[in-house]
């Protein structure tokens, strides 16, 4: 026999691991991916590849020449930041742009802060916003869906339900519709019954809770349905709210991000709330049409302060 | 023109009034601070290594200035030249002490103390030695997982990668203490630096029996008691099965180094022992000179 | 609807490899050599000397104080040294080693199998016939049991509670007692409720052991005030505080103790051994050790002597040592892994695991991707990711403020943490430093 070994209890350990857990949320993308090259064809398929692995690859050199560590990209989480930011862009958004995107996603919203763990803002919002900044116009011309289309960068465009719906004009798409994401929006956020299936898998696999998204959910029914009642001829009804542009991606998937979001169950229900008013009052009154990214970014920035101050309900605790 | 006029004399009472109240307030508040402790921390090496056993320089510094007799107080890390230029400031004389340096009782390298079993859990030796008795059969060697060189302000302690022990910058140690508090085994001492920095110490604290100890590791001190024998200075002492040496009472003859039978004491910096031949007669000159 | 805790908790593997071998008693071994630290508190003294002949309960080490446990002979022979003796930790402790010649017993302890219900002693007499036999807690713990059943002035225990829950996953030892001494168990308990006086005593039992929990029903159908609660399958379940919550609903105020909530908890062994003590006369001489792991040929339940060599109970049960990587003293989740095979039982040996080699390292741990696992895990409701970083950066003062104290090392936050970052090495870390920083404060 070899020497035992002498390590602190507990022996034994979940079967949970770091990669496990990104590979588990790649798989609850999947459906939504699915349903996105179903709606805008190639483009989509085009976008997150490159997304994707221009994500990993600035990982790679970045951790390999710039922070000579081993580089780490079979963990999941490059993939999983490039395949959120290729879900929030428009299927017909040139090539070069998305490399920009990716560097600054990776190189900015995750390294700068010392990689995994570290970041303070989402990394793959946080690209999102730098492309919507800085090329304001390729960002918000959204092809509409065709069905298996083949064509890339000349698809057909038009507006998105939320911009039809604050500026009050075109056709709105019926509910079942954006239900199944028959409508024109960034690549992977149309289609909430695919992202609700992802979230059933996040759940089933224990991977988020369900505190955030649904604390949204119900804050942004709540208080889009107020706004409705008050003025049903101004304000959508607060299902198309629900439905269009990219609650359902970012509530599920972008708000939920561990690294960013808030420790103990109360914060996550603070943090939730937030985004929900921000993303309404923003859709609503603000200069955008959509506002979940800011709304999430915003609140990210808030996370720090909600950790200090929002602490998990103790046992035996002393008043 | 008149509203400019009406604005100076507004803004100019407001601002008269406020600065009223800052300097009320200011004198009210003052916090008054020997101006003496400003010249001190100034002159301090600014480690805060706590070496002195005072939170940080500055609580050294107010420490000395309360102090009717500074003679127990003092920074460990600061060179004689310092200290009497503190005192100089305080007006108090300082008494020169020996300096002093820390020194690695244990010598139990890979080689000497053989891996009896394999540690697997977070790299503190204050947390391994909690946990269990350390990863050899000697229960009061060195962990080495480092808390010493963590503690170190002064880069002076680092392990060495080949026997796993710490090994001390001569050049760099300034004898603050911090290692010797750090290491929850107490295997560091703070020895004086002695004469052109010879040293004489047992490199050992295995308070076993002394078969139990060799067992454990070669170069144990086994309290054999031979070295304390063989002192005419009565410089050695052996207690719970390990010798020590007083370095107050050693004069470096070094015949406890030639008689240990597993070269538990270690000489430091002394030139290269002669052939046996003529050990008797080298050693003559250095009993004199001391 | 079974109950549970309700802060946090994790589902191990429960593993229960030997839940259908009946106790067997282990061989006497040739030399016993027996620790006279097996239990928290001072040392005892030893009271024979080399050469001394012992008889098997007879008493070898004198309780040291209040806090300590008196230390009896399991073996009958002669007394061959007073010496130090190696423990599973490694460090080298005071014990007595006994050459063993035959098995002969005191003449005052009754022998017999025959089932002793009348309870003639007193609460007094019950609590010093406790303290005499040296019973300790036999959860694991070994925190002396007279000195958790004399209740302090001012304060009233409302109900007992027999933690019969073995949460940890391998070990069956309270399982086989539960189903082979039953009627036994029953006596100790009462015995127990009329130590503290109380009329009502709970016994906790998790959902994955049917059989203890039918029979012991069935058992308490003709008791007054004896009640199985069957519980919900959940680590730490067997914890004190958070038997006390699964079952009463109550909450041990942090930095209190069990009696402030109004319980009492006593480990079904524990009870066990007071049923031996108070009814038989028997002094604590001997412990159910499961022997178990996936490297174990024939996982077993053992009826050991204290003092049994550790070594002597694994070869016993066919325990593949080339196999294994670690052997450890207890259960997977709080057990100590050994340093050594050379240590023997103690009273607080509930099971020896010995983990396959590939199991036995722990994986690289990689950056903390703040997933919150750890904090809803915690079943004290404590934030572990963050206490393991102050831990690491010395910041004690906010370790503190942020209750580390409560900390009960039950290891849920590295059990769950996806990035096997040593959390509780640190949390440990920081609990001993700011233990310490505490007690110089009282001073």
């Amino acid at each position: 026999m070899g020497q035992l070994v002498v390590s602190p209890s507990p022996h034994a350990r979940s079967s949970v691991s770091t990669p496990n857990l990104m590979y588990g949320v790649i798989a609850a993308l999947l459906p939504a991916l699915a349903v996105s090259i179903f709606y805008f064809g190639i483009g989509s398929l085009i976008v997150t590849l490159t997304s994707v692995a221009s994500c990993v690859l600035f990982e790679y050199l970045i951790q390999k020449f710039l922070l000579k560590q081993t580089p780490t990209i079979c963990d999941g989480s490059a993939i999983l930041t490039g395949l959120l930011l290729a879900f929030n862009l428009p299927s017909n958004l040139p090539i070069g742009i998305i490399i920009v995107g990716a560097a600054f996603a990776i190189g900015v919203g995750k390294m700068a802060f010392g990689g995994l763990g570290q970041n303070l803002f989402n990394p793959a919002l946080a690209g999102r916003v730098f492309l919507l900044i800085s090329f304001p116009v390729q960002m918000t011309t959204w092809p509409v869906p065709q069905g298996l289309a083949t064509n890339y960068i000349d698809a057909e465009t038009g507006a998105t339900t939320l911009n039809m719906l604050k500026n009050h004009f075109g056709n709105v798409a019926d509910a079942s519709q954006m239900f199944l994401g028959n409508m024109g929006g960034s690549l992977g956020e149309v289609s909430a019954l695919a992202l609700l299936i992802g979230f059933g898998w996040l759940l089933y696999k224990r991977i988020i809770t369900w505190h955030i998204p649904v604390t949204i959910f119900a804050t942004v029914f709540v208080f889009q349905g107020i706004l409705y009642l008050a003025d049903p001829v101004q304000f959508a009804t607060p299902v198309q709210h629900l439905l269009a542009g990219g609650l359902m991606l970012g509530a599920i998937f972008m708000a939920t991000d561990y690294v960013t979001s808030p420790m103990s169950v109360n914060g996550k229900i603070v943090y939730a709330i937030g985004i929900g008013v921000i993303t309404v009052v923003i859709r609503n009154f603000g200069a955008f049409p959509e506002g979940m990214s800011f709304a999430i970014l915003i609140m990210n920035a808030f996370t720090p302060l909600i950790n200090n101050y929002i602490k998990p309900k103790r046992f035996g605790e002393v008043k | 023109m008149e509203i400019v006029l009406y604005s100076v004399i507004a803004l100019g009472l407001l601002g008269l009034v406020l600065a009223a109240v800052l300097y009320v307030v200011a004198q009210k508040f003052k916090v008054q601070e020997d101006p003496r402790i400003d010249e001190i921390v100034a002159l301090l090496p600014g480690a805060n290594c706590g070496g002195c056993g005072y939170p940080g320089c500055r609580g050294l510094a107010s420490a000395l200035v309360s102090a009717s007799d500074i003679s127990g107080i003092k920074c460990p890390a600061s060179s004689a030249e310092t200290l009497q230029k503190i005192g100089k400031i305080l007006g108090q004389e300082v008494v020169e002490s020996e300096p002093k340096i820390a020194v690695v009782r244990c010598n139990g390298s890979c080689q000497n103390r053989p891996k009896a079993n394999k540690y697997d859990g977070a790299p503190s030796c204050a947390f391994a030695a909690t946990l269990s008795a350390g990863d050899t059969g000697c229960s009061f060697g060195c962990l080495g997982h480092g808390d010493c060189v963590a503690a170190c302000r002064f880069d002076a302690i680092s392990i060495n990668p080949e026997t796993g022990l710490p090994v001390v910058d001569e050049t760099k140690c300034v004898a603050c203490g911090a290692c010797a508090k750090a290491c929850p085994k107490g295997i560091i001492e703070i020895r004086n630096r002695g004469k052109k920095d010879r040293r004489l110490f047992v490199s050992c604290v295995n308070k076993d029996k002394g078969a139990v100890a060799r067992k454990a590791c070669t170069a144990a001190c086994i309290g054999c008691g031979k070295c304390a024998k063989v002192c005419a200075f009565e410089a050695i002492t052996v207690e719970n099965n390990v010798a020590y040496i007083d370095f107050e009472k050693c004069k470096m003859c070094r015949k406890c180094a030639a008689e240990c039978p597993t070269g538990a004491i270690h000489e430091v910096n002394f030139p290269p022992r002669p052939p046996k031949a003529e050990a008797t007669e080298e050693k003559q000159p250095v009993q004199t000179n001391a | 609807m079974f109950k549970t805790f309700k802060i946090g908790g994790v589902h191990p593997e429960a593993n229960k490899l030997s839940a259908a071998k009946a106790i067997v008693g282990a061989q006497l071994p040739k030399t016993a050599v027996i620790p006279l630290a097996q239990h928290i508190g001072a040392p005892a003294n030893a009271v024979v000397q080399k050469g001394d002949k012992v008889k098997v309960g007879q008493l070898i080490g004198e309780a040291n104080g209040f806090v300590s446990a008196n230390i009896h002979s399991s073996v009958s022979g002669t007394v061959s040294k007073v010496d130090l003796a190696v423990d599973v930790a490694g460090f080298k402790k005071p014990a007595v080693y006994i050459d063993v010649e035959g098995d002969e017993w005191l003449e005052t302890i009754d022998r017999t199998d025959a089932l002793v219900t009348e309870i003639k002693d007193d609460a007094k007499t019950i609590i010093g016939k406790i303290k005499d036999a040296g019973i300790v807690g036999m959860g694991g713990a070994t925190f002396p049991a007279h000195v958790k059943l004399s209740i302090p002035d001012g304060k009233k225990a409302d109900f007992l509670i027999i933690n019969g829950v073995e949460c940890e996953p391998y070990l069956t030892a309270d399982h086989r007692l539960m189903l082979e001494k039953s009627a036994e168990l029953i006596v100790g308990i009462k015995i127990l409720m009329k130590a503290i006086n109380v009329d009502k005593a709970y016994i906790g039992i998790e959902a994955n052991k049917p059989d203890a929990i039918s029979k012991l029903t069935d058992l308490c159908k003709n008791e007054q005030g004896i009640e199985v609660v069957p519980l919900k399958l959940k680590y730490p379940q067997g914890g004190e505080k958070q038997l006390i919550n699964a079952i009463s609903g109550r909450e041990v105020p942090s930095g209190k103790l069990p009696i402030d909530a109004g319980a009492v908890v006593q480990n079904v062994g524990t009870a066990f051994a007071v049923y031996e003590a108070v009814q038989k006369n028997k002094p604590l001489i001997e412990r159910i050790v499961t022997v178990t792991g996936k490297t174990v040929r024939e996982p077993s339940n053992f009826r050991a002597r204290i003092g049994t060599p550790v070594a002597d109970l694994i070869a016993a049960a066919g325990g593949d040592l080339e196999a294994s990587g670690k052997v450890i003293s207890g259960g997977p989740m709080m057990g100590k892994a050994m340093t050594n095979l050379e240590s023997t039982v103690t009273k607080g040996t509930s099971g020896l695991l010995l983990m396959a080699a590939d199991e036995s390292e722990r994986a690289a741990a990689g950056p903390c991707i703040r997933c919150a696992k750890c904090v809803d895990a915690c079943p004290m409701g404590l934030e572990p990711y963050l206490l393991m970083q102050y831990s690491q950066r010395q910041m004690w003062a906010e370790d503190e403020a942020n209750h580390i104290m409560d900390c009960i090392e039950c290891g849920c936050c590295i059990f769950s943490c996806p990035a096997k970052r040593p959390i509780l090495d640190y949390v440990r870390l920081g609990k001993n430093t700011v233990g310490k920083i505490i007690r110089s404060r009282k001073q």
